[in-house]
């Protein structure tokens, strides 16, 4: 497994040669005011980012502080507020979110992995690449369309297979008790997927596209046929780039909000009947349905739930970065 | 790819002895399953599109497989079954793709029109058709040119930082919670924003620089991510060719480096750009919506095109007509903007650098 560790982009990253030139010029007496300016600027920017990112916490948590420190009688004077506490009314939330995100990843990533291969391994070469800039179109679409097309267009086409699903496996508490209109979290869920496949797609297909050749030639001179191959040599290769990117998407379904919000009629119960609406709903998608209204405690209130998914969100995100910096180079952004 | 040095499945030697299926057996059998579900769901009562493909689909996995673990043997019916799997994932994501951009322009061209574009929504109520949403075009555009304001030169500098200075474990840190950060939740920078702002200037404050300093921290890891990957691949040569000629680095970074990823980094900030600016999130905490004109970034709400477009369909009736046709609007846009960075890589690229 050699081949593994080499870098994708070695050609392009700085070699010691370089950095030798730069020390030197650096040290010369030529431009030595201009370059400490700019190497201050660009130093000073790139601090800029890590301050932000503190930042964020720290305002979230300012406004969040009043919520976070109320009594239970005085949460409970804002008209919506469940429980006796922050961390209550989060619950819920939390659990919808969650549950969101996972039947949105439980229905993404098989279909990503399946694109991902269609792509990297067996589509004809020449279509490709337009083949994986058609799946990257998903990604361009704002969120309060995919909102639109799944509130009006999603709804009345899946919900006759929520029908028969309900009908035929509706012993399962899982699928009992449909009801039409779909706005449940199962629809969400499906736009949540949609949402989120390109991500999934684009970063499996880019480690599927760094399985050494020579491991998949040596698969198919032995006879392998092309499954095969892909089971021998690119998958087990992919793994952990496919998990890290599972990661990132269900990062990005946490936190995903107006689809959520068009689409599920909000619910604030641990429940697991993802067919029923009134049931679920997640922390994104009520901060948006709550805050031009809010004011005062509430505000905070809300503040407070959304601290909750920004630490989430953070944790899933810094795991699924964590996985991939310590194999490629490659990320979300590019 | 491996595909192309992969003998075609039809002469590889696996299980000799073994028949073949024909290369016309695949449409047959695709052919064949249409019919049959075609069939059977008359029989059942009324056959939709969507049923009869779906049930097309499984019949024709189910009969190629059976069919050629007949003739073929086991480990090629799954190789078959495979294929039609990872084919059909492909395809199953191109219905989202090719419905919603139908329904978009088919519901948006209904109410999409000249005078659509340059009215506003003052005085309009109930269930009156007129209106229009070039408050909306105008804002929209407004506070994504000030995220850009306000992204484009922390971004770049960030990424000059990291391909030209940063060494150690700053640049590391530096690096990693730039990825983390474009997985920041789009409702918690709209948060950022409204803390942010509130805090300083009072509970009541709104304007439009609420909104683009939200959609700022959505962009800046996007533009840093796209910016170092074209500085990297600008070619050590030309820099060291600089070096030699005495120029300081700085200069050597102004006028070669940036100069030849120009146009590359162009086309990253244009997708960025095309990125946030369909936000609604954030946008919807924020800045609102009002229904005239408001073109001063620092006072009072303003009006997007993406709340617009998510306000009209809450309100319904003849709203969703014109959520349709904002819809419509924004994807214009963002396609424009995707076009124009593609067009503009592709052109103004040096040759050589890629």
């Amino acid at each position: 497994m050699a081949l593994t560790t080499t870098p994708r982009r070695s050609g392009t990253s700085p070699d010691g040669e370089h950095v030798d030139a730069a020390a030197a010029v650096r040290t010369a007496p030529t431009g030595r005011l201009g370059s400490k300016v700019f190497a201050g600027f660009s130093t000073g920017a790139g601090i800029l980012i890590l301050v932000t990112l503190a930042a964020v916490a720290l305002f979230l948590v300012l406004r969040a502080w009043p919520a976070l420190t109320a009594s239970s009688e005085e949460l409970n004077g804002i008209s919506w507020f469940q429980g006796d506490s922050v961390a209550e009314y989060v619950g819920p939330l939390i659990f919808g979110t969650l549950l969101a995100a996972l039947l949105a990843l439980l229905m993404a990533v098989p279909v990503s992995v399946g694109i991902a291969l269609f792509i990297s391994h067996y589509a004809p070469r020449r279509l490709a690449q337009g083949l994986g800039y058609l799946i990257d179109l998903l990604a361009a679409i704002p969120s309060v369309v995919y909102g639109l097309w799944g509130a009006l267009w999603l709804l009345p086409v899946v919900s006759p297979f929520f029908q028969w699903l309900s009908g035929t496996l509706g012993f399962i508490p899982l699928f009992s008790d449909y009801q039409a209109p779909a706005r449940n979290i199962m629809s969400a869920g499906i736009v949540l997927a949609v949402m989120i496949l390109p991500i999934i797609t684009a970063v499996s297909r880019e480690v599927f596209l760094q399985t050494p050749r020579l491991h998949e030639e040596a698969s198919l001179a032995l006879g392998a046929t092309r499954w095969e191959m892909v089971r021998q040599a690119v998958l087990p290769f992919g793994r952990s780039g496919v998990i890290s990117a599972s990661m990132l998407g269900l990062g990005r379904a946490l936190g995903e909000t107006m689809a959520v919000l068009m689409i599920i009629s909000p619910g604030l119960l641990y429940s697991f009947h993802v067919l029923q609406p009134g049931q679920h709903q997640t922390i994104a998608a009520n901060i948006a349905a709550k805050f031009p209204e809010a004011s005062g405690l509430s505000v905070s209130a809300l503040i407070a739930t959304g601290l909750a998914l920004f630490v989430i969100t953070f944790a899933v995100n810094f795991a699924a970065r964590w996985v991939i910096a310590r194999r490629a180079e490659f990320s979300g952004a590019n | 790819m491996a595909v192309d040095t992969a003998p075609a499945s039809g002469s590889s030697l696996v299980d000799p002895g073994q028949g073949r299926l024909p290369s016309w057996s695949t449409g047959a059998f695709a052919a064949g399953g249409l019919a049959v579900a075609f069939l059977l769901l008359l029989a059942l009562g009324s056959p939709t599109v969507a049923g009869v493909v779906g049930l097309g689909a499984v019949l024709f996995a189910v009969a190629s497989t059976v069919a050629s673990f007949v003739v073929e043997g086991r480990r090629r019916a799954v190789d078959r079954l495979a294929t039609t799997l990872v084919s059909g994932a492909f395809l199953l994501a191109l219905i989202p793709l090719v419905s919603l951009i139908l329904l978009v322009v088919g519901r948006g061209m209904e109410s999409f029109s000249w005078t659509f574009l340059t009215t506003n929504m003052v005085g309009i109520f109930g269930d009156m058709t007129e209106g229009g949403i070039a408050h909306a075009i105008v804002g929209t555009l407004l506070i994504t040119l000030a995220a850009a304001v306000i992204s484009v030169p922390i971004g770049l500098l960030t990424a000059i930082y990291l391909v030209e200075y940063g060494r150690g474990p700053l640049a590391r840190s530096i690096t990693f919670l730039v990825d983390v950060m474009t997985g920041i939740p789009s409702i918690v920078a709209g948060l950022f924003g409204f803390a942010l702002f509130t805090l300083i200037f009072g509970p009541a404050y709104r304007a439009g620089i609420m909104g683009a300093v939200a959609l700022a921290l959505l962009m800046t890891p996007v533009v840093i991510r796209s910016v170092e990957e074209m500085l990297r691949l600008v070619p050590n040569e030309l820099r060291e060719a600089s070096y030699a000629l005495g120029v300081p680095k700085w200069l050597t970074i102004v006028k070669v480096v940036l100069r030849t990823a120009a146009a590359g980094i162009v086309t990253g900030v244009m997708l960025a750009l095309a990125r946030v600016i369909g936000e609604t999130a954030p946008l919807l905490l924020t800045v609102g919506l009002v229904a005239q004109m408001n073109s001063n970034l620092f006072e009072g709400r303003m009006a997007t095109l993406p709340v617009f477009a998510f306000r009209q369909y809450e309100q319904g009736g003849t709203g969703i007509d014109r959520a349709w046709a904002a819809a419509l609007t924004l994807i214009l846009i963002v396609m424009l903007l995707n076009l124009a960075a593609r067009l503009i890589s592709r052109w103004f690229t040096p040759k050589g650098a890629r």
